[in-house]
């Protein structure tokens, strides 16, 4: 208590003047965890490629040496402030340094590469599942409206029918499949398809969480519509050229719906039958792999609402719709399940 | 601020059964901190070893930046669409509305579902919405945030908010059964957080996250500093007057002192004189006083704790 000067600490007499042992701690360490502070203002917000090769490898050293003054100040100092300020400091820094800063670019090549179609492959057996169940509310709905026409209106809504309906004569029903809307509005129309279909895949996805039900249910009714639909064309004759039709993009459509709905019961499964890990642990982990899928289920239904928009609309002869269906069934397959094999092995 | 004092004041007078004499690990030496916060504290050990601390957000930062975020893409499909309307509509109305059309159609789609997404990919963790309030997410493991989880905890929304609120929107011609089929859905979902200790919503549970608190402080000057020139000029304190409180009340001290309000500080110093016994000494004010009285305390303090003893408050039988 002999100092007059205790308030000023910059040079090296100071500090070995200053009372408290955490004080002199602090002005010793304060300019590391200054300049961790200014670097970590610049990167977050996005100016990586601007700090010099220096700043570079500075900032993983005075990110290790600002963590350590953290735990030395967590048993040497009673300094509240100056505690919340390092452990605000070094969760930032930490979050910064081992959070992703891969970019968009390095991102989606992962996902296109590996990430996606070893996803895919992993959900294999809810996939089948899940096309099982969409089959069989196909076949349910096909057989019932093959008794009793009446059934089409219990499984088609009027929205979707747009006057396709049991009360509509066969040549109406023809002229549906190769000309539906004028060419003016195709954009808008491929949009709204593109978006609602979208909507529903991820709603597949979600509604898994409620323990699979909504999930599958949701499959066996889409189904449901397919088949009510495939025994009114039939019974009129229009079976092959229905198929084309439905199957252009369908082929791409339903494989993205059957596989959101095989993630949504991926999680649901997650959940009643965790196994060893947690509940919370074990959906979180299903989690990740389903929105994998889903996300690439986005990107398949973009590409089928192009096909349903603007494809089917323009490409009226069957043997051509049939051709794209293969083509492109063949390309998904081969993609996930011969790719997605080996990446998920290898 | 008033609080703090009423606190210390109250703390000062009461009569509480001594307790916790046992003496203190150096594990536990860190424990000490916002005693209330500490049941929606989470750690999390880094690589090299040290175990940083995450406070969990609550349900009313996380309900106001989720507004916010709303508030901003209706914002900008509206300007989107009025900016694309009037620069495209003098060649052809028709087109103009075609245009606008697929705004609302895409532009709805990709923000309702890629605004969340894409900013809490980025290098901050969170939305607009979420850094003005300062929040961001984190894995739970405490990993890397990768962009499935992300996606994953946005795509539920879909359930959580956007389809019960599609049940409420008038002219869907679904009846009462339905509705109110809808409704018990989006209550469970909503009171989905009041019923795990996390706070989870379902989005986070099956995406593996937390949203956190991620406050950015300013380092503020040291008071001991300011304590140790009022001791330089001489302000003592006797031993005894250094036994007479513990870290808990340094605590509330320091606060006192940042708040910097200066009728607490009168009452605080002399709830402190009245226990020290001592006179108002002439020549120091009550803040002079204050600071002082912390620097010394916490110099004490400190000093034990270095041995490996630390005093939670004052009814802490360590001596």
């Amino acid at each position: 208590m002999n100092q007059s000067n205790a308030q000023t600490d910059q040079t090296m007499q100071d500090k070995d003047d200053i009372l408290l042992r955490s004080r002199r701690f602090r002005t010793e360490r304060e300019n590391d965890w200054k300049t961790l502070e200014n670097l970590l203002k610049r990167v977050e917000a996005g100016a990586l490629s601007k700090l010099t090769d220096d700043e570079m490898l500075q900032l993983p050293r005075v990110y290790r040496s600002t963590l350590s003054s953290l735990s030395v100040a967590r048993a040497t100092s009673l300094d509240q402030d100056l505690i919340d300020y390092l452990e605000s400091l070094c969760t930032r820094a930490y979050f910064y340094l081992y959070g992703t800063r891969t970019r968009l670019s390095e991102r989606l090549g992962a996902f296109f590469r590996r990430d996606w179609p070893a996803a895919v492959m992993g959900l294999w057996r809810e996939t089948l599942i899940s096309a099982a169940l969409m089959f069989l509310g196909a076949l349910a709905a096909y057989m019932l409206v093959q008794s009793d026409p009446d059934w089409y209106y219990s499984f088609v809504p009027d929205g979707l029918s747009g006057g396709r309906s049991p009360s509509a004569d066969t040549d109406f029903l023809r002229d549906g499949l190769y000309h539906d809307d004028g060419a003016d509005g195709l954009s808008v129309f491929a949009a709204s398809l593109f978006t609602h279909n979208s909507q529903v895949a991820i709603f597949a996805f979600a509604l898994g969480f409620a323990f699979c039900l909504p999930s599958a249910m949701l499959m066996v009714y889409n189904g449901s519509i397919l088949g009510a639909f495939a025994a009114l064309y039939v019974e009129r004759g229009l079976g092959y050229e229905l198929g084309g039709w439905l199957l252009i993009h369908g082929v791409t459509e339903l494989f993205a719906i059957i596989l959101a709905g095989a993630a949504g019961i991926r999680i649901g499964w997650s959940l009643v039958f965790s196994g060893n890990l947690s509940r919370l642990r074990s959906a979180s982990k299903a989690g990740g792999k389903a929105a994998l899928v889903v996300a690439g289920v986005v990107i398949m239904l973009l590409f089928a609402g192009l096909l349903e928009g603007f494809g089917r609309q323009l490409i009226t002869s069957d043997l051509a719709r049939y051709s794209i269906a293969a083509a492109t069934g063949t390309i998904w397959f081969v993609y996930f399940y011969m790719r997605g094999g080996r990446v998920s092995h290898g | 601020m008033a609080d703090a004092a009423d606190k210390f004041v109250k703390q000062a007078n009461s009569k509480k059964k001594a307790a916790h004499n046992g003496q203190f690990s150096s594990v536990q030496l860190a424990e000490q901190h916002r005693k209330n916060a500490a049941k929606k504290t989470r750690r999390m050990v880094t690589p090299e070893g040290v175990d940083l601390r995450l406070n969990l957000s609550d349900a009313g930062e996380r309900a106001g930046a989720f507004m916010i975020d709303l508030m901003i893409q209706l914002g900008l499909l509206v300007a989107l669409s009025l900016g694309v309307f009037f620069s495209v509509s003098p060649f052809s109305q028709d087109i103009a509305g075609e245009f606008v059309t697929i705004i609302w159609l895409l532009g709805a789609f990709a923000l309702r579902n890629f605004y969340f997404i894409a900013f809490e990919t980025g290098p901050r963790a969170a939305t607009p919405g979420k850094r003005i309030m300062g929040l961001r997410v984190v894995n739970r493991t405490g990993g890397r945030l990768r962009a499935e989880n992300v996606f994953a905890r946005n795509a539920m929304r879909e359930i959580e908010v956007f389809l019960p609120l599609s049940f409420t929107a008038p002219g869907v011609g679904v009846d009462g059964w339905i509705t109110t089929a809808g409704l018990i859905w989006s209550l469970i979902f909503l009171l989905f957080p009041l019923f795990n200790k996390d706070k989870l919503r379902a989005g986070d549970m099956i995406a593996g996250t937390w949203v956190v608190k991620a406050p950015k402080l300013k380092l503020n000057i040291d008071l001991a500093g300011q304590g140790e020139t009022q001791l330089a000029r001489g302000l003592s304190f006797s031993r005894d007057d250094l036994e007479a409180y513990g870290v808990h009340e340094l605590h509330v001290l320091e606060t006192v002192l940042r708040n910097d309000v200066r009728e607490t500080r009168k009452e605080v110093a002399e709830q402190i004189r009245k226990k020290l016994n001592r006179k108002k000494t002439k020549g120091f004010t009550d803040r002079d006083f204050l600071v002082a009285y912390y620097a010394a305390l916490r110099q004490h303090l400190e000093g034990r704790m270095v041995m490996g003893v630390r005093r939670k408050d004052k009814h802490d039988k360590v001596r």
